[in-house]
């Protein structure tokens, strides 16, 4: 199953890297991971999506808290949720394609940030499976270049992740 | 008046009362080593190699209930010290090290002997700093401390760079600390205790099994009350021996891949299971799946959350140190009108001695060749049974563990988790210190002992009357036991050929050497080296090269499938 595991940690160097090296040492593996400061700047909040059996999430939440520098681990996906994605895409844009990508792009709700004679780079949020659908949708051989932030999620209503 | 970062460091360690530094200096050290020199509080022991330092600390404190402190340089002195960190990890000793680093504005350009300290024992500390500023040497050296100690214990690394040691602050040492992201439990939930209590009381086919975490915790006490009270067998595993009185009869010997049948079959067969400090471990309950196909109860004690229902589904999780989580249900049993049922129980344990009546860990004594066991056991004796005993790691280990009876926590000392060879000679040192009126056993093997067979040396500077038992079967003997049961009798690379002479060697470094051939001179020979009080000898017992270790599980097997000394 996939799970999206939030958590708050202290914003000190090498916070990230005891994360990372968790997942790797104990092979748990890594859909994606975000992270940046909060508005405490003491604090990073980090989103990291990954699959894995209920027990296997169960350790990883754990292990997580264990980690010294980690203030509280949620499972998003105890409960209900939001995950969105930035993604920004690089296209190939001429001719009567250029008029399809921008309709395209539209009814994706994307909007197109750069332009250039033969280009567009085209901005995308949503769930990664919006993202994968626009993928989808658009003649692949025009992608130039695809950049992801990865998920980042929030608790619906009262389900608050705060110190 | 301001101190060098240096200096403040010293005065940390002496505001935490630490009586023994192990280290070994080199360039990023220099200024600790300066203030070492200008005050006598911290004493320091100059070791061999950096991993020595390490696991004296280690032994130091696996002896006590205090943190053991190293002092290691740069480069590699770190990396000659993280095989000692890896192995104080896997059994959760608390420790302190502190390590040089290059100067600040050096790092990251691959200086000479700089390494990423932080980066390469990240996976083996409980946690480590890097310490940027000289203000927070203090405040740094006082977390390390509180965390090594607190919670599930663990090595934690103090990375202090040249520069930072030279620089100046005012010193004052912080009375408290706490750290808003680390809240370990210490108490149970009561409804899980009433729950465990409800479950012990109505067991018909009880056992305790227990861990490190008992000795840790300092429950033996209240794990010994609640043993008699419930009239319940117990085992322990081998980082837990001396938790209960070895010799008592509830104790069913140590269970896992050399535990006893009557510990592996009554862990395997029980309706109720209740784990103490203990984690389930692949060399206790061997295979999962096998182990899981019994239904059982488990209630599980131990102050890690992460070790609840990591290999094995645990039905009442206790989380909380150990010795308050014992004495909560203590008080609930003392309280409770229903009292446990000794006729409910009287066919397990009828079922129970009749397989301790098979003897699963007898051996064929001889009078031609030294068993090792034998060894143990007459080391045992004439100790009786109140000497300290560190080990090394192989068959040894193990005979150390089946036939030293320890009645007392803390006095049987060996690496468990990691299996470091190597660690008995330096965690000896440690004990001695720790003890120094009292008597300290290495049992070790021909391979284990040269590798760190250079503090020699320093048990000489120090006048450490370390007792060194070594069985010698010529054979890297776990190695050569697994190659005859596993792998053909193909013994690749498990002789060892131009052995030295110990007793020379022995000699050489100053201390006593004493050379044992026959079974008959074994007890005579053991006598004379205890009645040295102030030696240390070193015994070279030529032990019988094709002895195997009895009972075994074989790796990834179930424990109801031992094998016997009788069966190969
Ligand atoms: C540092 C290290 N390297 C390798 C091993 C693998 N190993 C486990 S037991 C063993 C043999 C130990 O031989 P010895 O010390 O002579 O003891 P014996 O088994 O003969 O009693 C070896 C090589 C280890 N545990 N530690």
């Amino acid at each position: 199953m996939r799970h999206i595991i939030s958590l708050l940690m202290e914003n000190e160097a090498g916070a990230l890297s005891r994360v990372a090296g968790l997942f790797s040492a104990r092979g748990y593996n890594i859909e994606s991971l975000t992270v940046a400061p909060t508005e405490d700047e003491t604090l990073s909040r980090m989103t990291i999506v990954t699959r894995g059996s209920d027990e296997i999430i169960e350790q990883i939440t754990k292990q997580l808290n264990k980690l010294i520098e980690v203030v509280a681990v949620m499972d998003l996906t105890d409960g209900e949720h939001i995950e969105r994605e930035l993604m920004l895409v690089k296209v190939r844009a001429e001719g009567d394609a250029r008029e399809e990508m921008k309709r395209m792009a539209d009814i994706f709700r994307g909007r197109i940030i750069d332009v250039s004679d033969h280009t567009y780079t085209i901005e995308l949020t949503g769930a990664g499976s919006k993202l994968d659908s626009f993928l989808q949708a658009i003649d692949r051989t025009l992608i130039l270049e695809t950049v992801r932030t990865g998920a980042s999620g929030i608790g619906r209503g009262n389900r608050v992740l705060k110190l | 008046m301001e101190l060098t970062g240096a200096e403040i460091a010293i005065r940390c360690l002496q505001e935490e009362g630490v009586e023994y530094v192990f280290g070994y200096p080199g360039g990023a050290v220099l200024f600790i080593y300066d203030a070492l020199f200008n005050q006598e509080k911290v004493k320091h022991i100059l070791v061999r190699h950096e991993q020595a330092a390490v696991h004296a600390a280690d032994g130091y404190a696996r002896s006590t209930d205090k943190v053991g402190v190293a002092l290691v340089t740069s480069g590699p002195g770190v990396t000659n010290a993280v095989t000692g960190i890896a192995t104080a990890y896997m059994d959760s000793i608390p420790m302190v090290v502190i390590s040089g680093q290059v100067p600040t504005s050096y790092i990251g350009e691959d200086a000479f002997q700089e390494v990423d300290t932080v980066g390469i024992t990240r996976p083996c500390v409980k946690h480590n700093f890097l310490v940027k500023d000289v203000n927070d040497i203090a405040i740094t050296i006082k977390k390390a401390f509180y965390l090594a100690k607190s919670g599930r214990p663990g090595p934690v690394l103090v990375d202090i760079p040249k520069d930072i040691s030279l620089a100046k602050a005012t010193f004052e040492y912080p009375k408290t600390v706490s750290i808003r992201s680390y809240n370990p439990a210490q108490k149970a939930e009561m409804g899980a205790l009433k729950h465990a209590v409800q479950l012990l009381l109505e067991a018909k086919r009880p056992m305790i099994y227990t861990g490190g975490g008992v000795i840790l915790s300092e429950a033996a006490k209240p794990l010994t009350e609640l043993v008699r009270l419930l009239g319940f067998p117990c085992t322990s595993t081998l980082m837990g021996l001396g938790g209960y009185p070895e010799t008592d009869k509830q104790f069913l010997g140590m269970l896992g891949m050399h535990g006893t049948l009557e510990a592996n079959m009554a862990m395997q067969n029980c309706d109720v299971l209740l784990a103490v400090g203990a984690r389930f471990d692949d060399r206790v309950i061997g295979n999962v799946k096998h182990f899981g196909s019994v239904p059982r109860k488990i209630i599980h004690i131990d102050i890690d959350p992460a070790s609840i229902s990591k290999r094995v589904q645990v039905d009442v999780p206790l989380v909380g140190d150990v010795a308050h989580v014992l004495q909560d249900l203590l008080a609930l049993l003392h309280s409770s009108r229903q009292k446990p049922d000794a006729a409910a129980m009287a066919p397990w344990w009828k079922q129970i001695e009749e397989w301790r009546g098979r003897n699963s860990s007898s051996f064929k004594n001889s009078i031609e060749v030294i068993k090792p066991q034998f060894v143990v056991q007459k080391l045992y004796e004439i100790t009786r049974g109140e000497a300290f005993v560190t080990s090394d790691v192989g068959q040894h280990q193990m005979w150390a563990a089946q036939y030293y009876k320890f009645d007392q926590p803390r006095r049987w000392i060996n690496s468990g988790g990691l299996g470091t060879m190597g660690f008995g000679l330096p965690a000896a040192m440690g004990v001695q210190l720790a003890h120094p009126g009292d008597t300290v056993a290495c049992i070790t093997g021909e391979g284990s002992i040269q590798m760190c067979i250079q503090e020699l040396s320093t048990c000489k500077q120090f006048r450490l009357p370390i007792k060194v038992i070594a069985l010698n079967n010529r054979y890297l003997g776990m190695v050569r036991q697994w190659q005859e049961f596993f792998h053909g009798n193909r013994y690749a690379e498990s002789y060892m050929d131009a052995l030295p002479d110990f007793v020379k060697l022995a000699e050489a470094y100053g201390h006593v050497g004493i050379r044992v051939d026959k079974p008959s001179e074994v007890e005579d020979a053991l006598k004379e080296a205890f009645a040295r009080k102030d030696d240390l000898v070193f015994m070279d017992f030529r032990t019988d090269p094709t002895e195997n270790v009895f009972p075994m599980v074989p790796g990834g097997k179930g424990l109801s499938d031992v094998l016997m000394a009788e069966d190969i």
